[in-house]
């Protein structure tokens, strides 16, 4: 057989050996059973790496809140009009955790439709949010990335970039049929690196996605701005996933509430005020 | 054991034949195609399983267990007379076993029952609904027929039904949906979509089902070996080049330029992946799959190296 050379995009060295260092059970091939493969998340860690340590030099505090092996759920607000969030988080957890883990997040269902954002998003461990695959995930023991405020989240404008909008219940209910403990998370920064003034649905419905965020130099481009995460200790709830509404909007609810302290105490951080532990803020 | 093969003429009904022969059993065989290698003791009857030749082999031979293959499966033959084979094929079938005091039917499926679309998920489990039809439904009259051959669970309690949906087959015969697509020097695909595939080697998918009769599972069944490969691995690892072609010309191809008529949603099957959980499988029978997928892509390889031109 002819043999062929094959392009491949250039990795870092330090993506590499996290790389090898990742729990996931590769093939030969260095692809995992839900198609994950090392030759896609090696370019991808390549490029979030400039962004996570240069760009944004993005800050984490209570990384050590994460644990380091077995099922987890982190769930974050959303923060900025597209996912700067969701990758951000995610190179935080490869390039922070020792051993490295791979946070992987639910895709928007529309993306599996859209040619090569399906093959990235499935290649990099983004499977579409299902329930199915959610379940799936964390048997296997994996850790999921979950924004509870969906699509609704990723619309906000920058005048309401510090506030959350309505959380799904799924992601408790899924947590407590699981038996899996979720570490609640906030993420600040998004909405000034991408301030979005208007978001257009029209545009977006034609090409096939809910919407186009439009900043005012009319493109989602972010600026360099400081982004932080702050991980909180994790939360427990105990069930089987099937109870009253009443009882999972109140766990919700502490989520949320959790989420909100860590925000509020991480902004007041941002404006200078003395904040001593932000996390423990978030906490009380 | 005697055991009876409709549609034993096929690539695999011939490799379970010999591998019968050698377990020591009793191999009859139905088919409407000749069987003229067959194996020494494998009766043969070549005979349409829907015709009243084929109730008498039941009646005479009294098998105690049959291994159902005679499902067609490519496009290619007009819906109609599928439909009568697929449907028509396995309801006598199942009747004639109820007759004929048979103790374990086994109907041999396909993981493509579950459709491929964007919104379905990865590893099915036997209780999910075929919710791809929708998309490709000339695959009705096989969703039908597995449906078909489940209900004989309840419809008849005399015998163990079992129903296998098996994954993709790849293996030195070539024989199979993704052998064929595989057999080209150029293998088209999609741009920008690199679904998974779940295939087994052939040699396994025999173990599997000769397990299947040892250990006589009651229920629905997938049958997965290896873990899934993205589809431009197995192109590549087949020695075929990969040509993504985008969608919308893609479509307009089919049945020109060397490209087989297939209808618009056999598209939805190198669009996305069918992925099923076989781990209910193991667990009733214990079955092992002896060669991994590097091995089944590497035995198509060799029996099929890429075509000069």
């Amino acid at each position: 057989m002819r043999s062929r050379a094959r392009f491949r995009l250039p990795v870092d060295p330090e993506v590499r050996e996290r790389l090898d260092r990742l729990e996931i059970p590769f093939n030969e091939y260095g692809v995992d059973p839900y198609g994950i493969s090392k030759h896609y998340l090696g370019p991808s860690f390549t490029a979030l790496k400039f962004f996570f340590k240069h760009y944004f030099s993005v800050e984490s505090h209570g990384i050590e809140n994460v644990p380091a092996h077995g099922r987890v759920m982190l769930v974050g607000n959303h923060s900025g009009g597209v996912a700067l969030d969701g990758a951000m988080t995610h190179a935080s957890m490869f390039f922070e955790m020792n051993p490295p883990r791979l946070a992987q997040g639910m895709a928007e269902k529309f993306l599996n439709k859209v040619p090569f954002a399906s093959q990235i998003t499935n290649r990099c461990g983004h499977l579409t949010g299902l329930p199915e695959h959610a379940e799936r995930l964390l048997a296997d023991e994996r850790m999921l990335m979950v924004f509870p405020e969906g699509a609704r989240g990723t619309a906000k404008l920058f005048k309401e970039r510090y506030s959350l909008v309505h959380f799904g219940t799924g992601f408790v209910r899924l947590a407590m049929k699981m038996k899996t403990p979720i570490v609640p998370f906030a993420f600040l920064g998004g909405g000034e690196a991408i301030p979005t003034i208007s978001n257009a649905v029209s545009i977006g419905k034609l090409i096939g996605v809910p919407y186009i965020p439009v900043t005012p130099w009319l493109f989602a481009v972010p600026l360099p701005a400081k982004l932080e995460v702050y991980y909180s200790p994790p939360m427990v709830f105990e069930g089987t996933g099937s109870e009253e509404d009443e009882v999972v909007y109140g766990y919700v609810e502490q989520v949320k509430e959790r989420i909100a302290g860590l925000i509020d105490a991480g902004r007041r951080r941002r404006r200078g005020e003395p904040v001593r532990d932000p996390l423990k803020a978030g906490a009380a | 054991m005697k055991v009876l093969v409709p549609g034993i003429g096929g690539r695999l009904g011939k490799m379970l034949a010999q591998r019968l022969i050698e377990l020591g059993h009793d191999v009859i065989g139905i088919d409407r195609r000749p069987f003229r290698d067959a194996p020494a003791g494998v009766e043969m009857h070549e005979v349409d399983i829907r015709k009243r030749a084929a109730e008498d082999v039941f009646r005479r031979v009294r098998p105690q267990a049959v291994l159902h293959m005679a499902t067609v499966t490519h496009l290619v033959v007009q819906s109609e007379d599928r439909y009568r084979i697929n449907l028509g094929g396995t309801r006598a079938v199942f009747e004639h076993s109820h007759t004929y005091g048979v103790e374990h039917v086994v109907f041999v499926g396909r993981h493509t029952y579950y459709g491929a679309a964007a919104d379905s998920p990865l590893f099915h489990n036997e209780d999910e609904p075929p919710m791809g039809l929708a998309s490709f439904p000339e695959l009705a009259d096989l969703v039908a027929a597995d449906l078909y051959a489940g209900s004989a669970l309840w419809r008849y309690p005399s015998f163990v039904t079992s129903v296998l949906r098996m994954v993709y087959t790849l293996g030195p015969t070539g024989h199979g949906t993704l052998a064929t697509f595989l057999r080209g020097r150029r293998v088209p695909t999609l741009l920008g979509f690199d679904p998974l595939f779940q295939f087994m080697h052939e040699q396994d998918v025999i173990n599997a089902l000769c397990t299947t009769l040892d250990k006589r599972p009651r229920g629905v069944f997938n049958v997965s070996g290896p873990q899934p490969v993205p589809l431009s691995m197995v192109i590549r690892e087949t020695g075929r080049s990969n040509v993504p072609i985008p969608e919308m010309i893609f479509s307009m191809m089919l049945g020109r330029l060397g490209l087989p008529k297939l209808p618009a949603g056999a598209l939805e099957h190198i669009k996305y992946p069918v992925t099923v959980d076989g781990s209910a499988f193991k667990k009733a029978t214990g079955f092992v799959h002896a060669i991994d997928e590097k091995g089944a892509m590497r035995a198509y390889r060799e029996a099929f190296p890429r075509p000069i031109r």
